[in-house]
């Protein structure tokens, strides 16, 4: 188990080192970095201020060696639009909100999608069944942004029920959240009915129910447990995912978060912002998996002695 | 008394013909209509031209024939006077398009390495499995942002980003099946009897692969098609006035007060052509390769 748990660390160090080389290499590949982090129509001198104090004239080695002790050391460039705190600080400012919205779509997710998975599984080929598989490839086939859209449309332009956007409670959260998390309820309905299927043929399900136990406690407590891992190495993915892709629903919704940033760094042409943000969520993208990894060799002991 | 082919290439592809009947009949037809159709017979089904407005700026924003419109513009008309039923069914041509660049390069690539990781072991292996693990870990909206600042966004672009996200799944899939298929007898047989390593990987190896990629391939025309539309949205993948779905729900999206249709069908279009794509992997994947059977 530990030996897992170093290799994937170790994994996950390597692939995190690349991102930041690829990262540095997009800054670079346009030829002279300052015609991306400066504006048009800066003068030469300016220009040439710029790449000294940058050190851009220095060799490009040197460049990555400082550019990579900078990261570790937390500073994660300057930024255009924000420059006195920096990108590091612009995107520490925005990471909350964004949490709170992934973490909001993703208990979303958990609580709509694994009662629905279950009870499909328990009630196969119903119609409950057959409309809840229809509904969940529905979901996973949605464009998300558009999702947002519509929802908007019907329930603020039209009927007014829900603010059309801004951080906030309940009202303000909901529609966010179930645009943001609409792939991954499907996704979880299908991966924990195909898996609760698996799991309730299973011998020692049989057991469990001649040995007289209920039948409620048979699907939600033995199956359900038996029938996790699987569901669980695409949750890791999931989170990874809503943290990081949230840049369409908050450009939608105006959801004040690190997506939102993304889009405006792009909108500002603010490249040391960009290139923080993608190291952040790589970041995050690597550390997630990596939980996921050690979780599920925790969960499923075969994993171990492979 | 053996049965005696004559032309047996033709007798496998004719035997291809006879299967197709037995497609599932939702799928196909969903994808016909909203798809291949339009696709292939875009210039004849299209009322009008997509990059011109047939009235000028007199016929923007007409709305849908049933909501007040007229027959001319049967779904409305945007902002800038172009018929939306015409770039709707002109889209379809974009979405194929590159979803097929995307794919053909991509799985070119992704399988060339995974039978090279598969079957040659060690290093290589490990220096391509490292690569795909580095693949995994970049968000592809963000790289497509990225990349939008350091060049100009564009179907370039958008096909470096969709390349970079999916050649390593087809990567890891074929080196596991790989795997499988050389612990076989006849690999070692082929091998003794002096066969080469290009012939042992093209005739043995491959075809066996070659169900799990269909599957594969087919499941990713919907993420293809999704990715693009999210990219062209938020104005990092394709360039207006070209009519890809996605830069069309953007433009809907300004005017969604007021003009509603220019943001519904564009919408309505990904979602069924994924759909119906989804629904056919589906449909592949059991019939073909249940093992995949996860997501």
């Amino acid at each position: 188990m530990r030996r897992l748990i170093a290799v994937r660390f170790g994994q996950g160090l390597f692939a995190l080192w690349a991102v930041s080389l690829i990262v540095f290499g997009l800054g670079r590949i346009s030829g002279d970095p300052t015609y991306t982090m400066m504006a048009m129509d800066a003068r030469l001198e300016e220009r040439e201020a710029f790449r000294e104090r940058l050190g851009l004239n220095a060799p490009l080695t040197t460049q990555y060696a400082k550019y990579l002790g900078n990261m570790l050391k937390g500073d994660l460039g300057p930024s255009l639009k924000y420059p006195d705190i920096g990108a590091g600080g612009a995107i520490v400012a925005r990471l909350p909100a964004t949490l709170y919205l992934a973490g909001v779509s993703l208990a979303l997710a958990l609580l709509v999608g694994v009662p629905l998975g279950v009870l499909g599984a328990v009630k196969r080929d119903t119609l409950f069944d057959q409309v809840s598989k229809i509904l969940a490839l529905l979901g996973q086939s949605m464009p998300n942004f558009w999702l947002g859209l519509m929802m908007m449309w019907i329930f603020s332009v039209k009927l007014g029920w829900l603010p059309a956007g801004e951080l906030g409670g309940f009202k303000h959260i909901i529609m966010p959240a179930i645009t943001l998390g609409s792939f991954q309820i499907a996704a979880i309905t299908r991966l924990v009915r195909s898996s609760m299927l698996e799991t309730l043929d299973t011998e020692y399900v049989k057991l469990v129910r001649i040995k007289g136990v209920k039948e409620t406690r048979v699907i939600w407590i033995h199956c359900l447990r038996n029938a996790a891992p699987t569901p669980l190495t695409y949750f890791g993915m999931f989170a990874a995912v809503l943290m990081t892709g949230s840049v369409t629903t908050e450009t939608i919704f105006s959801w004040p978060g690190t997506g939102q940033l993304a889009f405006q760094s792009v909108l500002a042409r603010d490249f040391g912002l960009i290139q923080g943000l993608v190291l952040v969520f790589a970041t995050i993208f690597v550390v997630c998996s990596f939980l996921v990894d050690v979780l599920y060799a925790y969960l499923d002991p075969r994993i171990r002695f492979n | 008394m053996p049965q005696i082919k004559l032309m047996p290439r033709l007798h496998q592809v004719l035997g291809l013909f006879w299967q197709v009947r037995k497609l599932p009949r939702v799928a196909t037809v969903l994808l016909l209509v909203v798809l291949v159709i339009p696709a292939v017979f875009a210039p004849i089904v299209a009322p009008h031209d997509p990059l011109i407005a047939p009235d000028g700026v007199r016929g923007r924003l007409e709305p849908p024939v049933f909501a007040g419109g007229s027959w001319r513009f049967p779904l409305g008309s945007d902002h800038t006077g172009k018929d939306i039923l015409s770039r709707v069914i002109h889209g379809s041509r974009v979405s194929v398009t590159i979803a097929a660049i995307g794919i053909a390069i991509s799985g070119m690539i992704g399988t060339t390495l995974g039978l090279i990781a598969g079957y040659y072991r060690g290093i290589v292996e490990a220096i391509i499995m490292r690569m795909v693990d580095i693949s995994f870990s970049i968000p592809p909206v963000l790289l497509a942002l990225a990349l939008a600042v350091a060049i100009k966004p564009g179907m370039r672009t958008v096909l470096l980003v969709v390349g970079i996200q999916l050649w390593s799944v087809y990567t890891r899939q074929v080196r596991g099946d790989t795997l499988g298929v050389m612990q076989q007898d006849y690999i070692l047989r082929a091998k003794a009897a002096g066969a080469s390593d290009l012939r042992i990987l093209y005739r043995h190896i491959l075809p066996n692969v070659t169900n799990t990629l269909i599957v594969l391939a087919t499941l990713q025309v919907g993420f293809i098609i999704l990715l693009e539309a999210g990219l062209s949205f938020l104005g990092v993948g394709l360039n207006p006035p070209t009519p890809s779905w996605g830069l069309m729900v953007a433009d809907g999206r300004i005017l969604i007060i007021t003009a509603w249709w220019v943001a519904l069908w564009p919408g309505l279009a990904i979602l069924f052509t994924v759909f119906g794509f989804n629904m056919l992997g589906d449909w592949l994947r059991d019939r073909l390769d249940p093992r995949l059977r996860q997501i």
